[in-house]
């Protein structure tokens, strides 16, 4: 989903605007126009739209309201309303680097907002609906807040200088204040609110010059840091309401089943327990706090209908996608060049990736107060404007009427892009005369998640006489999550761009290359949903796992082999190269030591990691160490690239080595952070970071480490043991020596 | 009724005795800084201590504590090494969706008081039992040698400004 963005897709995607959407032509961005053409074609805007007067009364009324995203107050308050919701990936510092870079304030000097829901004033310029994801947030907004600080910088600036009766050219804004650079005279932003909100607003503005960047490309601390080490950010679990209670569900474990009956007669009469709640479903358990509502849950007797998903296993889903790899009509991603050679050595690989749930720190969970005539909602969510229509269609209240409070996000991975869990609590509040606040255990989390789908990959390659790709065809199965979540992005053929997404480019010269999906979707009631990497996670660990096995078949290294097959890229050769430099690749290593590459162009940013992990006699893995290189063109705060390459990278080497979501009798076996491990501090390596900014845009950061590390590892334990592990998690009993 | 002693103060709570401290912190006295994860001891962002001691909330029957002093998120900057741990913590960057770092620090804050100059191995031990999913360990094990050597732990993208610095 985020290949509209990527330079190697070829279209220009990176500055989405309107008017690039307008004159975007064929391929991909078809997709887009057609959302974009359609009644509810959202998008933000750096300057005032129809509904930006009811947002900023809604907001205090400021003084000066220019658009979307900036509030001044009389007092010289500076406030910044985030588009794109914080779930730690940084963007409220970034974003307001963005906003400030232009306007011209300290980081110090503003105070940000959480937006309110509204595609129509917060549209995500790659998405067209308001929505924190695939790694869209910098790279879609880059161009629209530098804007939009522009427009209310010059208002000012304007308004100054008509006080003064000077140019406003020889006005200056910084620190809050323009100052008339030859009297010296200077005005506070506050000071001049009122007047910049009567002027015009400009047509065109400048923006600056990359050379003239005072914060962007500069470390900066994150701006929501303090309340993180003294625990007083709200994060939306931390909701409290006066006259709230606090209620706890479970749905059917076996997707697509439903509540046949439940017995209340024990959990009404325990202490603290107020209301057992039927849904079509699931049951909740209202009680004072939520330990009252989890006894009373335990206390149920529930009878599910289990359904048609009753014998569901993941087994039989394997098989079913292995079958319809074979047998099911393929659709054509893309074709270059001519079909199989007769002669060549054929090299040909099954790869298999599990589905996956997200698992993030803060479970599940929405406040919801219903009312005759309103909704309110506290959550945290990725999708403000989808979780306000999901609360008017379950209420039956106006959309209007329908508020959400967004709140920090205690870990997303694309979980929060669902509104699943956000359409129970409203249905549950329905019935209810106070608010209540719905938390999920972690075992209903994990049960009940939107899971990354699984692939069945076939991929197969005929090398020429020097050992390189003459001919290369990945024909990919799995379900559809577009299909669902964004119709208008299928392709016209049917094609889902984000089951191909760094399939159907690879970076290498590929003269022949053929790149086909097969769809296969999962029996009712078991969804599919983003996962942090989405398409690129799963087409990465195939692409470059397979890379590796060419290489080894062409009895070259794996770094030398790449290394020719991306002669014609210098970006992501440079990268390759940096990562190779820095790890030191080519030393001896002693035994059982193994490191693995990985490269990809993914999120607009060219990529290498590298892997150096040993494997002991029994087959355990340790982490070592991983060098990665990223060029993501402009690093808007360097300190947030480093972090996301970090904790992107442990993200994806903890599902590598730990996670595969199963299923026995349609319900999932894996309920906790017991059974669905993640790496912890004393498993993880140490991370090197290096960047590379050779580009006038900037890339998205949030997935790009993720997206390599399960083929970078899975190299690395090829190169260790000379095994070559094709399946997620990956099995170590089979790299256990024998006798050991 | 319990009477608990929580950051210097008695507070009485009319609950089960088997309720977990979590829930009284949480959902009874308001403090939310003390985070649920997992509700089975194995993700750690419940920490709190118990005399000093990281225990996991989740888990601990509020009837069990009796007398011994409790302290959370809330109230660890006011002891000396709580201090210097959030103040590591805000130096090196760790955080990013922040919501294990109350255990984290917690945790942490407890390591250091029993272990002024831990090893690696030691901050291996005491840090293995709190998860984190964005992945920041590689800043949190920078911030804890940070907090107890007080060197500077540049990271490599460390921004140099000191914390309170004015922006141009």
């Amino acid at each position: 989903m985020s290949e509209v963005a990527n330079p190697s897709s070829g279209d220009e995607g990176v500055d989405l605007t309107r008017r690039h959407v307008l004159k975007a032509g064929g391929g991909l961005s078809v997709a887009f126009f057609l959302i974009a053409a359609g009644p509810a074609r959202a998008i933000m805007n750096a300057r005032l739209q129809p509904g930006d007067a009811a947002a900023a009364a809604a907001d205090g009324s400021p003084a000066f309201a220019p658009n979307a995203f900036i509030r001044i107050d009389t007092d010289g308050t500076v406030r910044l309303v985030m588009a794109n919701v914080e779930m730690g990936q940084g963007i409220y510092t970034g974003a307001s680097m963005l906003l400030a870079e232009e306007l011209g304030v300290g980081l110090d000097q503003i105070k940000v907002e959480h937006a309110p829901a509204s595609d129509e004033l917060y549209g995500n310029p790659i998405f067209y609906i308001q929505a924190t994801g695939g790694s869209t947030s910098t790279r879609g907004t880059w161009k629209i807040l530098r804007e939009a600080g522009a427009v209310a910088r010059t208002m000012l600036v304007a308004a100054a200088a008509a006080h003064w009766k000077v140019d406003p050219s020889t006005c200056t804004a910084a620190r809050a204040r323009v100052t008339h650079s030859s009297s010296g005279r200077s005005l506070g932003f506050g000071e001049l609110a009122s007047a910049a909100a009567k002027l015009p607003q400009p047509r065109e503005v400048k923006l600056k010059d990359r050379k003239d960047f005072a914060l962007i490309g500069k470390p900066m601390r994150r701006i929501d840091t303090a309340g993180k080490v003294n625990g007083t950010t709200q994060f939306g679990l931390d909701v409290r309401l006066p006259g709230m209670k606090v209620g706890t569900v479970m749905a059917c474990p076996t997707f697509g089943g439903r509540l046949a009956s439940v017995d209340d007669r024990r959990a009404r009469v325990m202490p603290g327990v107020i209301d057992v709640i039927r849904l079509d479903n699931a049951v909740a358990v209202i009680g004072e706090h939520f330990w009252a509502a989890k006894k009373g849950l335990e206390a149920l007797r529930i009878e599910w209908d289990r359904g048609v998903n009753a014998h569901l296993t993941t087994d039989g889903l394997r098989n079913a996608l292995a079958k319809s790899s074979r047998e099911g009509t393929a659709i054509v991603g893309r074709q270059v060049g001519s079909s199989e050679p007769a002669t060549g050595k054929k090299v040909e690989s099954v790869y298999e990736l599990p589905l996956l749930a997200h698992a993030p720190m803060e479970p599940l969970n929405a406040t919801v107060s219903v009312t005759p005539d309103s909704c309110e909602i506290w959550v945290g969510t990725q999708v403000a404007a989808r979780a306000q229509a999901i609360a008017a269609k379950v209420t039956g209240l106006p959309l209007k009427t329908v508020k959400v409070h967004n709140q920090y996000i205690g870990g997303g991975f694309g979980r929060r892009l669902e509104v699943d869990s956000i359409e129970q609590a409203a249905t549950i509040a329905k019935h209810v005369s106070y608010p209540v606040k719905i938390v999920w255990t972690r075992e209903e989390d994990i049960r009940h998640d939107y899971v990354r789908p699984m692939y069945y990959d076939r991929i197969a390659a005929t090398l020429d006489v020097d050992g390189y790709p003459a001919f290369w065809l990945h024909r990919i199965t799995s379900a559809s999550i577009s299909a669902r979540w964004l119709p208008p992005y299928l392709r016209k053929n049917g094609l889902d761009p984000d089951t191909v997404e760094n399939a159907e480019k690879p970076p290498y010269a590929l003269p022949n290359l053929r790149v086909e999906w097969v769809r296969h979707d999962m029996p009712t009631g078991l969804e599919v949903g983003w996962w942090r990497g989405v398409g690129a996670t799963h087409n990465l660990f195939v692409v470059e796992s397979f890379m590796d096995e060419l290489a080894h078949a062409a009895v070259r290294s794996p770094l030398e082999y790449r290394r020719h097959l991306l002669r014609d890229n210098p970006r992501t050769l440079a990268v390759l190269n940096l990562a190779a430099e820095k790890i030191g690749m080519g030393q001896p290593l002693p035994a059982r030591r193994g490191r693995g590459i990985a490269v990809g162009e993914a999120f607009g940013c060219p990529v290498c990691v590298i892997v150096e992990i040993d494997v002991s006699a029994q087959g355990a893995i340790a982490l070592r160490r991983a060098v990665t290189a990223v060029d993501c063109g402009i690093a808007v705060n360097p300190n947030s690239v480093e972090a996301q390459m970090q904790g992107g990278l442990i993200f994806g080497l903890s599902a590598a080595l730990h996670n595969g979501i199963t299923l026995k009798d349609g319900a999932i076996e894996q309920s906790n952070f017991h059974d669905y491990r993640t790496l912890r501090l004393n498993e993880a390596p140490a991370i090197e970071v290096y960047i590379v900014e050779a580009a006038d845009t900037p890339g998205g950061l949030g997935e790009v480490g993720t997206a390599v590390a399960a083929p970078a590892l899975g190299n690395a334990i090829f190169a260790a043991t000379g095994i070559r592990v094709r399946n997620l998690p990956f099995d170590r009993t089979s790299l256990a020596l024998s006798g050991a | 009724m319990v009477t608990l002693q929580i950051n210097g103060k008695a507070h009485t709570a009319d609950v089960a005795p088997d309720m977990p401290l979590l829930w009284v912190l949480r959902d009874v006295i308001g403090l939310t800084g003390t985070k649920f994860g997992c509700g089975i001891a194995q993700c750690g962002a419940c920490t709190v201590h118990l005399d000093d001691q990281a225990v996991r909330s989740c888990v601990l029957p509020v009837g069990s504590i009796g007398s011994k002093a409790i302290t959370t998120i809330e109230a660890i900057g006011e002891t000396a090494v709580g201090k210097k741990v959030q103040q590591a913590w805000l130096e090196t960057e760790v955080v990013q969706c922040g919501y294990c770092q109350s255990g984290q620090i917690m945790a942490a804050t407890a390591l250091l008081t029993s272990t002024p100059e831990p090893s690696d191995a030691d901050i291996d031990a005491a840090m293995a039992g709190n998860i984190c999913r964005c992945g920041t360990y590689v800043r949190i094990r920078a911030a804890i040698k940070q907090a107890a050597t007080n060197k500077l732990q540049i990271m490599q993208t460390l921004p140099l400004a000191p914390r309170d610095a004015r922006h141009e």
